[in-house]
């Protein structure tokens, strides 16, 4: 299989210059790496420029509702434990219309993966502001400038129980591949925060900005402190710091899936659906 | 016809009311005889006024009476408030800590140690036993069941063979959700807790994508959040099973009492058209036999199927022979799974036959009459003609739905002259047997819980045929047998002036 193979009679259609290319790129290029294919593995996405990698990869897909991508992932894994479970999102979608459902995934720990396309604005509806839109933004939702403290999804995924916390940027395709290949193999909750460009709506978060205001984190960095990871999730862009990139926090906790008896001897589906007696559970 | 018994245990939540209702109901119909619980209790966890009413005859009996043989009180309260419910002749029991009360009357006074639950219970039974069923056989052989819906529903839904289940708690289904996450182990299927009722939905939907039988349960406020899930497995084809257990709205209502008010939200929730069949129960067994069938619908058109149900069909316990269901085989999917080596999506927005987004005109129009055929192709293989209980000709025609089917019933025992029109398909709806009978009937009285006439509107639209003459409640409390038979006289006298 070679990335070419995972195309579709689509060719994507977002703005030149999105960061979703690379997104795009880089998933096909771990699925090459990693045979993931229609044997055994499903892609999940919500609503918003990020769901429209649906029809743009050869993947057996469900493309859910606005915010609704984790609960539809999550019934699927829990009904097959074998696929591999990939979640796109976006930042409205994961974190504004679907925030509830993304605090309850990471503290669930199922072993799904989550592709957070985080480009701080709401792209589809031509550029409001979105839940990570810092400060002062100016968007035609906030005219005068975005009042609202942004969400820090990094933070907010290690304090809601996340297992596997990483941020990358979009358009490092390699530096993203190994990351998702990494995020899909942890057993756990994975999420990965890719911060992308807006080529048309966010003239704030540009490519030059992401790749003169982040770096690596280096072989020295120890991901498996809880308190040091939550302390490197709230460096960010300043004078005198800049984004780390790579995984930011990893702990060994058993998956959702792993603790349930029914699973134990294979997928639910692995057996058809038969008729029970009940009789016992009648009361006499 | 045999005399129908009724027992009131009444006290405060958290004193044991409900379980010594159960423990009553399961005694007489230990001993062969018939029996319906009505349970009415705040939303409360302690303190708050509870009772349950033990109806039990040789005679079927599906509904409660007004007057009580026995009243059994926890408190000083509930004498004060059911007193006079009691038969002159009646019987009542009080906790031995209370003080005597005074009661000049014929009704018998006796002490209890009501708050020791299994001394108490004794008691009572004895006092009962002695004093009320001296006279009745209580040699019988029990081959009764002693049932809840909710009870009836979970067990229908195993024996379907469930695959996955999330259901968020809300009163009344949630024994639905303490059943089967009870019996999960037992037999292998999975029932997940989630975070609220879109998850719920989603969650089902996801597995019933990936091939799992999946259900879900809510009532109405927890289906206005499942709305959007709805239409999501309508356009995507899942098949998903939705138990709706109503209670009294809007907003959080009347939470722990019944009402039958949202047959037209189901009917009519989500934006834009999709095929959605929707099913109502009337009692337990109807209950369990209607969710059997929604799982095999659901798999069959691919679609959700929804069974309504209300407040007193899920909590009041009732005696049935033991379900029947040998003849139930499962419908195996006959759909596109992932996992399986094909590519497909299942997609929200309008797609091709792939599943790939599409904004086409010609394709918008073919997906859409193919998800729509589905409700006509249902009504023609599956529906089955509604049921006219008692005599095909009638003075008067009774039509209704739900839990309101128990007391109509016992109502018409006492009128040979009444018919009974009892609705349970509402999605699609057999609207020309409806059409028919009605046309038919010298005089209509339809019956429901609710303020609108939600079925009465649905019979107009479908049918043609206004029903002026409607019965309708909207207190949350049950329809008592009495209110039945009164109604039904009123309808017959004016119906007996007009012909004059």
């Amino acid at each position: 299989m070679t990335a070419n193979d995972l195309n579709t009679k689509i060719f994507p259609n977002w703005c030149p210059g999105c960061g979703n290319f690379g997104i795009w790129a880089a998933f096909k290029n771990a699925a090459v790496a990693q045979n993931w294919d229609n044997t055994n593995t499903v892609i999940v996405a919500g609503i918003g420029c990020h769901s429209h990698i649906i029809n743009f990869v050869n993947l057996t897909a469900f493309e859910g509702l606005h915010g609704r991508a984790l609960p539809v992932a999550t019934g699927i894994k829990l009904a097959n434990h074998k696929l591999n479970v990939f979640v796109f999102t976006g930042d409205g979608d994961c974190l504004g219309e679907g925030g509830n459902h993304f605090i309850h995934a990471c503290r669930r720990n199922i072993n799904l993966t989550i592709l957070l396309h985080d480009n701080a604005v709401y792209g589809l509806t031509t550029g409001q502001t979105s839940p990570t839109s810092p400060c002062s933004y100016t968007s035609r939702s906030t005219p005068g400038g975005n009042i609202d403290s942004p969400l820090n999804p990094i933070a907010l995924a290690i304090a809601s129980g996340a297992t596997f916390v990483a941020r990358a940027y979009s358009t490092d395709i390699k530096s993203l591949s190994q990351i998702l290949i990494d995020a899909n193999n942890h057993d756990g909750l994975a999420v990965v925060d890719i911060m992308q460009p807006c080529v048309t709506f966010n003239k704030d978060y540009t490519h030059n900005f992401f790749q003169t205001s982040s770096y690596q984190l280096g072989e020295d960095y120890d991901p498996t402190n809880k308190i040091k990871a939550l302390e490197k999730s709230f460096e960010w862009a300043g004078d005198n710091s800049k984004i780390p990139l790579g995984i930011i926090y990893k702990e060994n906790r058993p998956s959702y899936e792993s603790q349930l008896p029914q699973l134990k001897n294979g997928p639910l589906v692995s057996v058809p659906a038969t008729k029970r007696d009940i009789s016992s559970l009648f009361r006499v | 016809m045999n005399k129908i018994y009724s027992i009131k245990v009444a006290g405060a939540a958290g004193q044991g009311i409900k379980s010594t209702g159960a423990k009553l109901a399961k005694f007489v119909s230990g001993h062969g005889l018939n029996v319906y619980n009505y349970h009415e209790y705040p939303s409360l966890i302690r303190g708050g006024h509870n009772t349950v009413q033990t109806m039990f005859s040789l005679d079927p009996v599906n509904s409660p009476i007004q007057k009580l043989d026995v009243l059994v009180a926890f408190n000083q309260e509930s004498i004060d408030l059911h007193l006079s419910e009691l038969n002159p002749e009646g019987i009542l029991i009080y906790d031995e800590k209370m003080e005597a009360p005074k009661i000049e009357s014929g009704i018998k006074i006796f002490p209890a140690p009501l708050s020791e639950i299994e001394k108490g219970f004794e008691a009572i039974k004895k006092i009962v036993v002695d004093n009320l069923l001296n006279n009745l056989d209580m040699s019988r052989d029990n081959n009764k069941i002693v049932i809840t819906g909710a009870e009836a529903i979970g067990s229908a839904a195993i024996a379907a063979g469930l695959q996955f289940s999330a259901i968020y708690p809300m009163s009344p289904i949630s024994g639905i959700l303490d059943h089967i996450a009870k019996y999960q182990e037992k037999y292998g299927y999975l029932y997940k807790q989630p975070e609220d009722e879109i998850a719920a939905i989603n969650m089902c939907i996801g597995a019933s994508f990936a091939g799992a039988r999946a259900m879900t349960a809510t009532s109405g406020g927890g289906f206005c959040l499942m709305t959007e899930g709805y239409g999501l497995a309508g356009i995507t084809e899942t098949p998903i099973v939705i138990i709706l257990g109503m209670r009294p709205g809007p907003a959080t209502g009347l939470p722990t009492w019944n009402e039958q008010g949202d047959l037209q939200f189901v009917l009519n929730a989500h934006q834009g058209d999709f095929p959605r069949i929707v099913l109502a129960a009337g009692d337990s067994e109807e209950a369990f036999n209607l969710t059997l069938i929604a799982f095999n619908l659901a798999e069959r058109y691919t679609c959700p199927v929804v069974v309504l149900v209300d407040k007193n069909i899920c909590e009041h316990e009732q005696s049935f022979k033991p379900f029947e269901y040998a003849k139930y085989q499962i419908e195996t999917p006959n759909r596109r799974l992932p996992g399986t080596g094909i590519h497909f999506v299942a997609n929200s927005d309008e797609h091709d036959d792939e599943g790939f987004s599409t904004e086409s005109a010609q394709i918008r129009v073919t997906q859409m009459k193919k998800r729509m055929d589905k409700l006509e192709v249902c009504a023609k293989n599956d529906m089955p003609s509604p049921q006219l209980v008692g005599p095909a000709l009638a003075d008067l025609t009774i039509v209704s739905w739900g839990s309101c089917k128990g007391a109509i019933l016992d109502a018409m025992q006492s009128f040979p002259n009444v018919n009974f029109l009892h609705l349970t398909w509402f999605s699609p709806f057999p609207a020309q047997a409806v059409g028919e009978i009605l046309a038919k009937a010298k005089n209509i009285l339809a019956i429901e819980q609710n303020y609108s006439g939600q079925m009465t509107r649905l019979i107009r639209e479908k049918t043609g045929i206004e029903i002026k003459n409607k019965l309708l409640k909207y207190d949350g409390r049950m329809f008592y047998r009495e209110e039945i038979e009164e109604a039904i006289n009123v309808s017959l006298r004016a119906a007996a002036k007009q012909s004059l």
